[in-house]
């Protein structure tokens, strides 16, 4: 069990103007499961190889437990990792391989034995223990990958998109495992994903970086609730959330025909910083109606529908400011629009979430 | 010495009519035709080879009158050539046994030597960053360009008088006698096989996946642990193939031999006496082929014994993706 702290850690590739990470300030609790997520290059796997003593740290520290580690190898930090591809030893059984770390420490082998055992039963891995890793499906590599971190007891537990090498329906399934597992040991977790929902679903707090430089870090919820700009807000919920940058007048803003009503304090503060007359203005398709035409709706035509089951994706375009720009609203399959028909959208008030039209950072 | 392999085709794939040129050659390398024409050759190549067995075990007339194919019309066969090869008492037989015995005396230390070295430099080299690693490599792999000829008298000069520079002794020379001599020929093997050996290794041990190397690390191995826990069970085929040519090579060769331990009883190998034999021995060549045979035996016995260890599909299940 233990904290972990990044401050103002920095790692710079040689040869790379760009730091891959820059400056990042991260407090991670006792006990926390943290998604680090981002798109693809945004930092997110340095920083946890940083963490785990494979990368270098060129500027700040990093501490576990009040500890700086910032410069200890990688075996004096009491921390396990899970790899994207697993990297099981190919060698060794199923056994050896998850007894390996326990082997250089010198544990007593009634303790591995005891260890092994008891992670494998956690697994439901008993019956491959002498199997090698050849011999084994890909949801069993990736259940052996964990259970060679859980035998370690580490202070923390380091995950490198382990489900990404799953199928869709494994992958579901795993992460529900992982996450109650989790819970279940108390284990500090670091979980790096570039998957959104593996994020909204696994992570007590979530960490969203681009470009090697940290966003915004909270709950899920708050994230998806109030993403502090308009990176997070793009990046969090799928389908993603429709964003424009349109005129702003006294009210607010202005989407063609449509207005959406914003505070004083907003118009002032979208005024401020070279705002230019204009606000970037993002609502999630979830949150829009599609009403009859005198509602005074925003005509889009659709372009395609897509039926989920539960509910239907409308993808669609509407003239704005004379350029076409794209929407998309989540809609009952009941009121299903067909394609080419022109259908007339709403946001819900008080949903929308409104940026600085220059600087991005919600108002 | 010729060890064939004959490569038959078996995999029968019964593909229905095959459209593309490519899938008609490939059905037509797998039919039956491909198979004999294989057979063809294997057996055309070991003939000679088989020829050798055959007089090796004919009497010294038969030898010198017919050749070796009446043997099967008139079969008279004996071991007395091999006797009078291996532990015959006169000048002019081989006395093989013990020259046999200075061939493996100095053909074991001179593959394990250079695998032994090289496995480690490959490893450095792969996985130890360091600086001017990369300018090392291209060093290392620059000196396979210098022919083994060439470095014969300065390394005969390095043994004799040691290495002077500006009037101070670095190195003194090493003045072996006898026996002693072995040590020389190990030497003159370890450097002419490192450069390719380290480079062949160097090739195996860096297609290893990288994230297997840095699991070992947070589970908490160093670096000797890693060499020997992981690169060096995952390297094996490697290893039997690089073990498999060195000593092929070490065994055939005569002239690092010849001159890094003379031609002395006590240190001459194999090769040095048969072509003694066959030089000085145009009246008993008879034994020629006996003698010859005794030095197939062992390539065939290191050949078979390490062959198990060509296995592919090692890395199968480590990483995946």
């Amino acid at each position: 069990m233990a904290t972990v702290t990044y401050s103002k850690a920095s790692r710079v590739y040689p040869g790379q103007e760009r730091p891959a990470v820059n400056e990042l300030d991260l407090e991670i609790g006792d006990g926390e499961f943290l998604v680090l997520v981002g798109p693809s290059g945004c930092g997110k796997s340095t920083s946890l190889r940083m963490l785990a003593g494979l990368e270098d740290v060129d500027a700040g520290s990093i501490y576990i437990d009040q500890r700086d580690v910032t410069h200890l190898p990688p075996k004096a930090r009491d921390i396990a990792m899970v790899f994207q591809n697993y990297a099981l030893y190919p060698h060794m059984t199923v056994y050896e391989n998850m007894a390996f770390a326990l082997k250089l420490r010198k544990t007593s082998k009634s303790e591995i034995d005891r260890r092994v055992k008891e992670a494998a039963g956690l697994l439901q891995l008993e019956e491959y223990l002498s199997r090698k890793p050849k011999a084994l499906s890909g949801g069993q590599r990736q259940r052996v990958a964990m259970g060679r971190a859980i035998v370690r007891e580490p202070q923390v537990f380091l995950m490198d998109e382990p489900l990404s090498n799953l199928d869709a329906k494994l992958r579901v399934q795993t992460r529900t495992q992982i996450a109650s597992l989790q819970a279940k040991l108390g284990v500090t977790t670091v979980y790096v994903t570039h998957d959104q929902v593996e994020a909204m679903t696994m992570g007590h707090r979530v960490a969203v970086l681009l470009d090697g430089v940290l966003q915004q870090v909270d709950t899920p919820r708050a994230l998806y609730d109030t993403p502090a700009n308009v990176f997070v807000a793009g990046f969090m919920g799928s389908p993603a959330m429709n964003i424009k940058t349109v005129p702003l007048n006294e009210q607010g803003a202005e989407f063609a025909e449509l207005q959406i009503p914003l505070t004083r304090e907003q118009v002032a503060a979208a005024r401020a910083e070279g705002g230019d007359g204009k606000v970037t203005v993002g609502f999630r398709p979830e949150d829009c109606d599609l009403v009859s035409p005198t509602e005074g709706g925003m005509p889009v035509v659709v372009e395609l529908v897509e039926d989920l089951g539960s509910d239907a994706n409308v993808y669609g375009h509407a003239a704005l400011g004379g350029n076409s720009e794209r929407f998309v609203v989540r809609t009952d399959r009941r009121s299903m629009p067909n394609m080419g028909d022109t259908v007339f959208v709403k946001p819900r008030t008080g949903r929308s979430h409104v940026f600085h039209a220059t600087t991005g950072s919600r108002i | 010495m010729t060890t064939a392999t004959p490569t038959v085709a078996v995999g029968t794939q019964k593909t229905d009519g095959p459209t593309s040129t490519a899938g008609r050659v490939r059905k037509r390398l797998n039919s039956r035709t491909a198979t004999l024409v294989s057979i063809v050759i294997a057996v055309v190549w070991t003939i000679p080879t088989f020829g050798l067995l055959v007089s090796s075990l004919r009497p010294e007339d038969e030898i010198k009158t017919t050749g070796w194919w009446t043997a099967f019309t008139n079969p008279q066969f004996t071991l007395e050539n091999y006797q009078q090869v291996l532990f015959g008492r006169s000048s002019s037989s081989g006395q093989l046994a013990g020259y046999f015995i200075n061939s493996l005396a100095i053909t074991i230390p001179s593959v394990l030597f250079p695998i032994a070295f090289a496995c480690l430099a490959a490893y450095a080299l792969a996985w130890i960053n360091f600086r001017g690693r990369d300018w090392l490599y291209i060093a290392i792999f620059a000196l396979q360009i210098v022919p083994l000829q060439m470095a014969l008298v300065p390394l005969l000069r390095f043994f004799s008088t040691g290495v002077t520079l500006g009037g101070v002794t670095i190195m003194p020379a090493w003045d072996l006698v006898d026996e002693q001599k072995f040590a020389q020929v190990w030497f003159a093997h370890t450097c002419f096989a490192l450069p390719f050996a380290v480079f062949l290794l160097h090739n195996f041990i860096s297609q290893l996946p990288g994230d297997l190397m840095e699991a070992a690390r947070v589970d908490g191995a160093s670096h000797p642990k890693i060499f020997r826990t992981i690169v060096l069970p995952l390297i094996t085929p490697a290893l039997a193939a690089l073990g498999i040519f060195q000593f092929l090579w070490v065994w055939n060769d005569l002239l690092v031999a010849l001159i890094f331990a003379g031609g002395s009883d006590e240190t001459a190998p194999l090769t040095v006496r048969l072509a003694e034999m066959a030089g000085t021995r145009g009246n008993e060549w008879q034994r020629l082929t006996a003698g010859a045979f005794v030095s197939i035996v062992v390539p065939l016995i290191v050949f078979l014994s390490l062959q198990r260890y060509f296995v592919r599909g090692l890395l199968a299940g480590s990483v995946k993706g």
